[in-house]
């Protein structure tokens, strides 16, 4: 009994080694991980989401420093969960999505907090707009996921997101909650 | 405290009584036109007063309802039961509305994922989920609702000019201002 244990804990040990090779990067799950944000219409919260994006890392929780992650959003994925302001949002006033379809974000430096706690710097370009951004984020394991969750606060008009007639702050909010949740497999254990 | 209650409405019940008259007109001025604006931000300021509007009339319609619990109307002018038994159908019904109308808005809100804050600065809690299906239905209910008081208002007003302008029995004046 005690050697067909062992030989299955063998089996399980290298079954997992095969699914996740040491220095493979990390795959985002996309079905675990959301991209939201909420903005003010006239003092009123409304929620959005991007449903299609993409992330590279490459990330050694023992070197946190020399990790790197890069992000591509697709803005046309975009949703407030209503129609007739999702076609609004397609249109070269907010997110142009027809002229350029992705927005991004490349790091630039991780710096860990402790605890479990990083900030990551990075240049975000939206509508050919580039800035600097540093995002707090808290990395938590389950099992093989981990998962990367944070925010910060974007300033709208520094992307031309909402220009024109709709450039008016109180109408809609200067600031836009953007927070996220990423999973990924093949993170090495924190 | 008079045993006979007054001709004149009082003063507080005048000032409910207009102030209720514009905000209602209002809003369903704004609500009629908005509802076909394409997405601006014009469409999006008059929704926002739209909902304060409404927001204003049921509080400041609850405060009447309670005012008139507290204080009796004075009595009817003479005129034929039928027609005493018409007119307070109709304020009853107008009194369902004042409280229906704005309800059925606010779910309607709630339900479209689109609170009400009101006047841009207080949060108004949601007692329905955010459910496209269900908004679609109350945004039918709602407009159904405020036509439904949009005919009671006809009603109401055309029975006061037949009053003034017919009977001839002053039943205007009491909710006008004046002397007493």
């Amino acid at each position: 009994m005690k050697t067909l244990t062992t030989t299955l804990i063998a089996l399980a040990s290298a079954t997992l080694l095969m699914q996740a090779p040491a220095h493979a990067d990390p795959q985002l799950l996309a079905a675990q991980s959301e991209l939201g944000f909420t903005s003010k219409q006239m003092g009123v919260p409304v929620d959005g989401r991007f449903k299609r994006f993409d992330a590279r890392l490459s990330f050694d929780p023992k070197k946190p420093e020399t990790g790197k992650v890069g992000f591509n959003i697709e803005l046309a994925s975009v949703s407030l969960g209503d129609p007739a302001f999702d076609a609004e949002l397609a249109k070269p006033a907010w997110f142009d999505s027809k002229k350029l379809p992705q927005a991004s974000f490349q790091s630039s430096a991780i710096k860990a907090l402790g605890g479990g706690r990083f900030e990551v710097a990075g240049k975000l370009s939206i509508k050919g707009q580039v800035r600097d951004v540093v995002v707090p984020l808290s990395l938590a394991q389950a099992g093989a996921t981990t998962t990367a969750s944070g925010g910060f606060v974007l300033k709208r008009l520094e992307f031309k997101i909402g220009d024109g007639e709709w450039a008016d702050t109180s109408m809609v909010a200067n600031d836009v909650q953007v927070k996220f949740k990423l999973a990924f497999s093949g993170v090495a254990p924190l | 405290m008079p045993s006979q209650p007054s001709v004149h409405h009082n003063g507080l019940t005048i000032l409910l009584h207009w102030l209720l008259a514009l905000a209602i007109v209002g809003a369903f001025g704004m609500g009629l036109y908005m509802s076909d604006l394409p997405l601006s931000p014009t469409r999006l300021k008059l929704f926002n007063w739209h909902k304060w509007a409404g927001m204003t009339i049921l509080a400041l319609s609850a405060l009447r309802l309670l005012w008139r619990l507290a204080k009796r109307a004075p009595a009817d002018l003479p005129m034929p039961a039928w027609q005493a038994r018409a007119a307070h159908a109709v304020h009853f019904l107008l009194y369902l509305c004042f409280f229906a109308v704005p309800l059925s808005g606010w779910a309607y809100s709630s339900a479209a994922g689109f609170p009400i804050v009101w006047f841009g600065v207080l949060p108004l809690p949601d007692f329905v989920p955010v459910d496209k299906l269900l908004a679609e239905t109350l945004k039918e209910r709602h407009e159904q609702l405020a036509w439904l008081l949009a005919l009671l208002v006809l009603a109401h007003v055309a029975g006061a000019l037949k009053h003034q302008f017919i009977d001839r029995d002053g039943l205007l004046l009491r909710m006008l201002p004046g002397r007493r």
